[in-house]
């Protein structure tokens, strides 16, 4: 069973390229990719396929890429069902070109242990249409006491180790936890943040939290986290990621410990780099994420800092909250915005405004998460799974909330207008969604 | 007179000339309060209820006279005691009230921007009496309007706000206003307690009070809100009145005829000299509580003329 992409614009984050071209896909894996001199007929004939047994897909000129590759979703499955399931998150993975979710294990009660990891790649694999990928905590409760049984939990499947927003603020303990894990090869994934600084706060300092009155953290906190821990890393030799870096004072920190050979990557999220503090006006607890959104001077310094590949990645932090954890004031709101289904178009913002071009988004979204999870996908080469997707860079559209997915609707984006739409996305070669 | 909001949530959206329109009516109020016979039948009719999710005495007294004065139904609901306990939601609160049809609706919260919130979900007028550390629109008015009266006029004065500005949703809503009328703004006090932002907005910032209060017009002393504070923002109390208190030594710095204000209630010793607070000649700590009935009646009044408007608007465009 083959497929054949033609007339695509293939987004090439390996090779940098944005070019016309076609992709053959066979048994859930790209056999061949063909850019500029586009002939189908000929590549076909140079594998030995007959024409006949080939499907063909006409994209119309449309963008074709590797399928993004989300680390740090939070589905609510244990405990908050009602907010995120398996089924929901998939289904709106599917529709917003997102063909690997890296879960979060900040569920009720937290992916600790080898038996709740496995209920949770039973309920992904039963429910879920794209891949889904576990972390697992790196202390039990997340809690920052005791490390979780990092060597089972790789065995079950865990591919990342994280305690999400919880900081584990016992530096012995992280230590430890750093030293384990780098001898087991995990990954650790933390939030680089002074949590004494931060507790408490929902907004960012600065003229518009003195106006508003909110209580507000110093951007300087989250580069007071990231300066211990690459101080750690120092010591341990860890392999760490810092999940979301949003201000521009952390940045510096970041090219040192990088360029000092650290085994460090960083990642930001879709609303630090299209959002910012000015935003929340009125005080909107969609708004409400965590870290807090910054100033435009940091969101611009982030945005840059992608297009270097300082930072390395983009994520959603997806984090389904219902409508009565949301309409709360806004100090007492529970943060977090869905973005499974805005991650892409929300991220063509940027690409339509000139700030990053599709190859450089496709490496932040795709290519980087992949690698640092040692993934063969995020790749548009052959021999590497068929995960696409199908998209629209240009087509406008006004996001409707209600029309989400996701079983929460807490997204920033309501009303708001948009431009680029996921057509179809493919995992392994197959169809998992097509816009009706 | 144009005054063209449904609710009274913070001065930030008030233009200067909707401030004296209420300043205005205000100072017929306080000729109406002065009167043996104060009553009027301006609210007669409406329902007002005054939602304190904070504790309150003066303010609430403060509202609770004023919509008598004016002919209102007034009922108190004291919120801490109540369903908030039960575990009932704010906008639950709201949706309950909605059905009970007031038309006035006092509300003040612990948390910033919660009377926003309650205003977008209630058929009614809303009056902020103060949400967390945000605003209090009717003490700025209440401020102002005493200025206005001992000053004769509202701008061009070197006006000093003296102490815990971070916690103090007084001090922002009289920077806002106070600024709309042109004058110029000192804030002193505590690096801890002053938070450098307020520089943007115009003002001035003086960590050593002898030096910010020279030449001012007007002092206004602001309570330390202990109650807020999570930490140690000042090493003690005695050194804070030994540096921030307000008393006839430091006083002597300001113009002769400085006048001294303080919202209340007072830590008498920790930011103010009692002798001081209670020195008539230069004290208008007790003007300005009556100051707040009228202000509070003017602003009700304001709100109530526009509720009636547009309720009869709508009326007719149903009959029409």
């Amino acid at each position: 069973m083959s497929t054949l992409f033609i007339n695509a614009r293939l987004i090439d984050p390996e090779a940098g390229t944005d070019s016309p071209g076609a992709v053959l896909v066979r048994n859930g894996r790209i056999a061949a990719v063909e850019k500029d001199a586009a002939n189908p007929a000929q590549m076909l004939q140079a594998l030995g396929i007959a024409p006949e047994d080939v499907t063909k897909v006409d994209c119309g000129g449309k963008c074709l890429a590797p399928g993004i590759v989300d680390i740090g979703v939070k589905v609510c499955e244990p405990g908050e069902r009602h907010k995120e399931s398996y089924k929901s998150a998939g289904l709106a993975a599917a529709a917003g070109g997102v063909t690997t979710i890296v879960t979060r294990p900040d569920t009720t009660p937290a992916i600790d242990s080898p038996e709740s990891l496995e209920f949770v790649t039973r309920r992904a694999q039963s429910d879920a249409p794209v891949n889904v990928l576990p972390m697992a905590a790196l202390t039990k409760g997340r809690d920052g006491r005791e490390m979780t049984e990092i060597g089972f939990l790789m065995d079950a499947g865990a591919v990342a180790f994280s305690d999400c927003d919880h900081v584990v603020s016992n530096t012995k303990v992280f230590q430890r936890a750093l030293t384990y894990a780098r001898s087991c090869g995990a990954l650790v994934i933390a939030h680089p943040q002074e949590p004494v600084l931060s507790k408490g706060a929902a907004a960012t300092s600065g003229k518009f939290a003195a106006l508003y009155g909110l209580p507000a953290v110093s951007p300087m906190a989250e580069r007071m986290g990231l300066d211990r821990d690459i101080a750690l890393l120092e010591m341990t030799g860890a392999k760490y990621h810092a999940d979301q870096i949003t201000t521009a004072r952390a940045l510096p920190a970041l090219e040192r410990a990088k360029a000092n050979g650290l085994d460090i990557t960083a990642g930001t999220s879709i609303h630090h780099l299209t959002l910012n503090e000015l935003d929340v006006a009125g005080y909107r607890s969609f708004f409400k994420v965590k870290p807090p959104l910054r100033s435009e001077d940091d969101r611009l310094a982030v945005v840059e800092a992608v297009r270097t590949g300082l930072i390395d990645t983009i994520s959603s932090m997806h984090t389904p909250q219902d409508e009565e954890s949301k309409r709360l004031p806004f100090e007492e709101a529970a943060a977090g915005a869905v973005a499974l289904e805005t991650l892409l178009p929300a991220a063509l913002r940027l690409y339509h405004a000139e700030l990053l071009d599709l190859p450089t988004l496709f490496r932040a979204m795709s290519l980087n998460p992949a690698r640092r999870l040692g993934l063969e996908s995020g790749r548009l080469a052959a021999g590497t799974p068929a995960d696409l997707v199908l998209f629209d860079a240009d087509v406008p559209f006004v996001l409707d909330r209600f029309k989400l997915r996701s079983k929460s609707q807490n997204t920033p984006y309501d009303g708001q207008r948009m431009q680029g739409r996921v057509e179809a996305t493919y995992v392994a070669g197959e169809p998992v969604y097509r816009r009706d | 007179m144009s005054f063209e909001h449904r609710h009274l949530l913070g001065i930030e959206p008030l233009k200067p000339h909707e401030i004296t329109a209420i300043l205005d009516l205000a100072d017929d109020y306080v000729a109406l309060n002065r009167r043996p016979e104060k009553h009027s039948d301006v609210l007669a009719g409406l329902t007002q209820i005054n939602m304190f999710f904070e504790n309150s005495t003066r303010t609430q007294a403060s509202f609770e006279l004023a919509g008598k004065r004016l002919g209102a139904d007034v009922m108190n609901m004291a919120m801490q005691a109540s369903s908030i306990k039960k575990g009932e939601t704010l906008i639950d609160t709201a949706m309950t009230l909605n059905a009970m049809h007031p038309d006035l609706l006092v509300v003040r919260h612990p948390h910033s921007g919660a009377v926003d919130l309650l205003a977008q979900k209630v058929n009614c007028a809303v009056l902020n009496a103060g949400d967390g550390k945000h605003e209090h629109p009717t003490q700025a008015l209440l401020d102002a309007l005493t200025i206005r009266r001992s000053k004769g006029r509202l701008h061009r004065l070197n006006i000093a706000i003296c102490g815990d500005i971070a916690h103090s949703r007084v001090a922002r809503s009289n920077l806002i206003l106070l600024g709309k009328m042109e004058n110029r703004i000192r804030l002193i006090g505590p690096p801890t307690l002053v938070p450098g932002q307020f520089a943007e907005f115009g003002a001035e910032i003086y960590d050593d009070m002898r030096e910010g209060l020279k030449d001012v017009d007007v002092v206004m002393m602001l309570r330390l809100q202990k109650e807020r504070m999570d930490g140690g923002f000042i090493p003690s109390e005695r050194e804070y009145y030994h540096r921030y208190g307000l008393d006839a030594e430091k006083l002597a710095l300001a113009k002769p005829d400085a006048i001294v204000m303080h919202p209340g209630p007072m830590n008498r010793g920790v930011e103010i000299d009692g002798t001081l607070a209670d020195d008539i000649n230069r004290s208008v700590i007790q003007e300005q509580v009556e100051m707040g009935v009228a202000v509070r009646m003017a602003a009700m009044d304001l709100l109530a003329r526009n509720l009636r408007a547009e309720r009869q608007a709508s009326n007719q465009s149903r009959a029409g």
